[in-house]
């Protein structure tokens, strides 16, 4: 039964994300292609303090996981609020696009995006303070975030010295 | 911003080269499919006014588009059955202004009903078969053909030596149709109608109905009976027909354009013969209803429908089509519940919670994956604060409250479930309201069911989150910290094994080498060893606890430790679990070690089976052990089986699809090698050639030696494959054969436990439905039912070894029950 309909085949969820990883090795086409092909999610905004096992525990209900590789701070080699799942197969990975992403470990929101493999060195952060990027810019407090952004922190900081 | 399309055959890595080049058709079909699809949705204007316009477009859209709008609406009967009765007033306003088009749409679903039953989609041709019904009611079919149709349907039930599945299949078709055209047909055709329900009626009765039990949620007839789906369905069918027809749920746009519709021709249906029954056939399985609410559960507001009533079938029908039609998009999935048609006159959030858990619960599966109702479930509660939620906890209430019959399958189901959803709320329960559970056996369904959930919150979240949670009431139930339990420690250095755990670990710690460790562990004593043995071939169970006892110990930390830890020390495990003995032993000791982490124990049972340290047979034996006989009603016991059998089954399944893709290499390269004279063939063939390296290299040859080179090659080629094909063909035969044993030993190994039990209870004169017996029955038929498709190649060996009739017969029944479901 070849006969499909368009507009009935949304399936926006396992959707590529705009992110593009900027420290990869090769054209954009091809890791595009790997995006595609991929069974390997980065997962993002976890708590400095979730688990492995936590993680092992909610992605598992998608299907068998091959392996968790949990992010680090490049500095201080401890947790760093991301990491990534390994499936053995594709489905399992966009079913869990599906129905993982977007809801809660840990009591936070959390976030799936394909990834296009895991490579020795991509499990550190990329932030110049060692933890990941984007908790440089960060202006919010999150308690499981190391408290304030990295930035903000350093601002503090000079504003302590600053006021007597 | 281009429009996003899912097609893996037109992606082309962004870049544009290759997608189609958008042209007119394209683009007008893509807005007719869109029309014709939306037709019906939120709209400003009036249902009846939009297909009063989209008909109009359509019949414009005739002299150069009608194959496509043939194609769209036949597509949308197929996979879009909760707007039945939209499209085909759709259909009976173009039949009216143009017969010919009638005619060939009707054509066109015959061709189309033919092949989704050639192709085993059953559920899609009841759609189809709905839809053809529901054109009588459009004036586009006459009624005395669809009649016609339908008794041909039930003639089926008069065939012999045909699966019950089958006859099944072919009088729910009618029965379902009913609801929709039920009053046409027995207002044209009373007479063969009533001959038809009488048939109808007779089938049922001789109905063999021995697959029911095992397909119940609850065994308890009350407060719902859980009914056959057919039984049910003729009930609802003769409540419709004392109530004369009358049916007031189902959305009917045609009804405010009858009198354009019945100036309208009729087409009749030609002879429709069903398909005889062929032995690759897959009939749906049976089903059970499930009825967990009924209207004093839904005090305010709209009154529920009956459980007898066709108004409650459609309903169900059409929510149960949107999940199938919406199930990859949850936010749409939720909405399109939510705006359910006539919702106003129902309570439709009750009936989208029952819808939910219906599917959830169904036996032997679920129609799709479990995790999809836990985040279905929390969409539905965003959309719908106020009330969802509500209700969503008046159902798990009713859910624990029931526990004591629940299947214990299904109880599996819920505990994932609810806990799962807790994760996503902050664990906030009032657990209080469950402490009747404190009191009594522990081993009663509903303190397990706490047990189990809590134990899944704590792998969400952690021990002390846990602890802080409940009230110190159900402390009791409050799983153990998941902390590794080490033998040798400083107080047991008494232990035979205590000094060398030293040493090893020591040697470990100074990244000894792994001839190194084995020569350390060579002088590890023997308990077991017997007096002649001095080439020290006994197994050596010390030998086996001290070391990996102490690595696992040093990699206790983390999954990733203990799985670097397996890795990095695999020859010394290979080596230590040569024998049978040896993999049993070393399941032990991670028992020993982390009976509290049951998590944990998951994991590296399944790391140990991949990297071939220990095999799925001794997995399946150590869970049936004395060791963890104690444990043998705790979830984790059956989810690493389950996890072991299909592992087994995938690893099966690998080896045959690689004996099929060499198939296929060697009958390409025959087919290659008898067109050799032609060269035209050859250079088809190496383009087509998926190893690149071969045919560049032949490229690269001149003139005649080429050829001739070629065939050389091709057949040493084809022998090569020949050979690998014999080899894989024994490696598929070894893996089958592995399969089969392990299905022998797990069904061995309950059988001998449900013979004990209830060989001691009749010597002491007890009652041997303890809750014991309940869960381990249970757990066979689960195993049946979750592996139907691989046991049902074993069933010989299954009835001549182990299910034969010397068995007990409460035993046997479990096996009997799973052969009538014919599946």
């Amino acid at each position: 039964m070849a006969a499909k309909l368009n507009a009935l085949s949304s399936d926006s969820y396992i959707d590529m994300s705009r992110y593009r990883d900027q420290h990869f090795v090769g054209e954009l086409s091809a890791q595009e292609k790997l995006l595609q092909q991929s069974h390997t999610l980065y997962v993002g905004n976890l708590s400095f303090y979730t688990t492995e096992e936590q993680v092992h525990e909610l992605f598992s209900k998608s299907g068998d996981i091959k392996r968790i590789i949990i992010g680090l701070d490049k500095i201080k080699k401890t947790a760093c609020g991301f990491c990534f799942v390994e499936y053995y197969t594709r489905t399992d990975a966009e079913n869990a696009m599906r129905f993982i992403n977007g809801t809660r470990l840990d009591d936070r929101m959390i976030r799936t995006d394909w990834d296009a493999g895991f490579i020795e060195g991509r499990q550190y952060g990329r932030g110049f303070f060692g933890g990941q990027v984007r908790d440089e810019y960060r202006r919010d407090y999150d308690p499981a975030r190391g408290g304030y952004g990295k930035l903000a922190q350093q601002t503090r900081t000079q504003e302590g010295q600053n006021t007597f | 911003m281009p429009r996003r399309r899912r097609h893996s055959d037109e992606y082309d890595g962004g870049r544009g080269h290759k997608r189609r080049r958008t042209s007119e058709p394209i683009e007008i079909e893509d807005r007719l499919e869109s029309l014709i699809i939306r037709v019906g949705e939120k709209s400003t204007s009036s249902l009846e006014s939009n297909l009063e316009g989209l008909a109009g477009v359509l019949e414009a859209d005739l002299p150069n588009y009608k194959n496509k709008i043939l194609r769209i609406l036949c597509c949308v009967a197929r996979l879009l059955p909760e707007k039945l009765t939209v499209y085909t007033t759709l259909v009976g306003l173009l039949n009216a202004r143009n017969y010919n088009f009638g005619g060939e749409f009707v054509e066109a679903m015959i061709r189309q009903l033919k092949e989704t039953l050639k192709n085993n989609l059953y559920q899609e041709a009841v759609y189809l078969v709905r839809f053809l019904s529901d054109l009588v009611n459009c004036h586009v079919i006459a009624a005395p053909s669809m009649v016609a149709m339908f008794e041909n349907f039930i003639s089926v039930t008069q065939e012999e030596d045909v699966p019950q599945v089958r006859s099944d299949w072919f009088v729910y078709v009618v029965l379902s149709c009913l609801p929709w055209v039920g009053k046409e047909l027995h207002e044209k055709k009373d007479v063969e109608m009533e001959r038809l329900l009488s048939q109808i009626d007779g089938y049922l009765k001789r109905r063999v109905k021995t697959h029911v039990p095992m397909l119940q949620v609850w065994t308890a007839e009350k407060p719902h009976p859980q009914e056959e789906y057919l039984d049910c369905l003729w009930a609802q069918v003769q409540k419709l027909k004392k109530d004369r027809w009358q049916e007031r749920h189902i959305l009917r746009p045609y009804i405010a354009f009858d009198s354009v519709l019945c100036e309208a021709l009729q087409h009749n249906l030609p002879p429709f013969t069903p398909p005889g029954h062929m032995p690759h056939a897959n009939y749906p399985m049976p089903q059970v209803v499930f009825r967990i609410f009924d209207y004093t559960d839904a005090p305010e507001g709209p009154v529920m429908p009956g459980s007898h009533s066709v108004e409650r079938f459609v309903i169900e029908e059409n929510l149960h089509c949107i999940i199938k039609t919406h199930w990859r998009e949850r936010k749409t999935c939720a909405a399109q519940l939510l705006s359910y048609p006539g919702k106003n006159n129902i309570p439709l959030n009750y009936h989208i919670v029952e819808v939910i858990f219906g599917e959830l619960f169904r036996l032997p599966a679920p129609p799709h994956i479990d995790v999809l109702y836990t985040t279905l479930l929390i969409e539905l509660c965003k959309l719908q604060p106020g009330s969802l939620p509500q209700v969503l906890a008046q159902a798990t209430e009713m859910l624990y409250m029931r526990l004591d019959s629940m299947n214990t399958t299904c109880v599996d189901r819920l505990i994932n479930w609810f806990s799962h959803h807790l994760s996503n709320f902050q664990f906030r329960w009032s657990w209080d309201d469950w402490s009747d559970c404190l009191a009594g056996d522990p081993e009663k369904p509903k303190p397990k069911f706490v047990k189990e959930v809590l134990e899944k919150c704590m792998r969400l979240s952690y021990h002390q989150r846990i602890v802080d949670l409940v009230p110190p009431t159900f402390s009791g139930l409050i799983p153990a910290p998941p902390i590794f339990i080490y033998k040798y420690t400083e107080e047991n250095s008494s232990l035979p094994g205590y000094a060398m755990s030293i040493t090893i670990g020591n040697a470990i710690k100074n990244r000894a080498s792994n001839e190194e460790i084995l020569t350390i562990l060579k002088d590890v004593p023997n308990p077991n060893q017997e007096d002649d043995d001095d080439e020290g071939e006994t197994f050596n169970p010390l030998k086996v606890d001290v070391f990996l006892q102490t690595l696992l110990h040093l990699a206790a930390k983390s999954f990733s430790h203990s799985f670097s830890a397996l890795g990095k020390f695999h020859e010394i495990l290979k080596n230590l679990t040569e024998s049978d003995e040896g993999k049993l032993h070393v399941l032990k000791v991670v028992y020993e070690v982390w009976r509290n982490h049951p998590q944990m124990m998951a994991v590296l049972v399944d790391k140990l089976i991949r990297t071939q340290i220990v095999d799925c047979a001794t997995v399946a034996n150590w869970l049936f052990s004395q060791d963890l006989a104690h444990e043998f009603t705790r979830l984790f016991v059956w989810e690493v089986l389950h996890s072991t059998v299909r592992k087994m089954d995938k690893h099966v399944q690998k080896i045959q699809e690689e004996l099929e893709r060499a198939k296929d290499r060697l009958e390409k390269q025959q087919h290659r090698r008898r067109n050799s004279g032609n060269e035209e063939d050859m250079e088809k063939a190496s383009e087509d050639e998926e190893d690149g390296d071969r045919s560049s290299e032949e490229d690269e040859e001149g003139g005649g030696a080429k050829s001739r080179s070629r065939a050389k090659r091709s057949s040493e080629e084809e022998e090569g494959l020949e050979e690998q094909i014999d080899r894989l063909q024994e490696k598929v035969e070894a893996a089958q054969s592995q399969q089969k044993n392990l299905f022998l030993v797990i069904f061995q190994r309950f059988i001998m436990l449900l013979t004990e039990h209830l060989v001691r209870c009749e010597t002491s004169s007890l009652d041997f439905r303890t809750p014991w017996y309940k869960n381990c029955t249970e757990r066979l038929q689960q195993v049946f039912l979750t592996h139907h498709v691989i046991i049902q190649q074993y069933m010989g060996t299954l009835e001549n070894l182990l299910f034969t009739a010397e068995l007990d017969p409460h035993i046997l029944n479990v096996y009997q029950q799973f052969c009538a479901l014919q599946l």
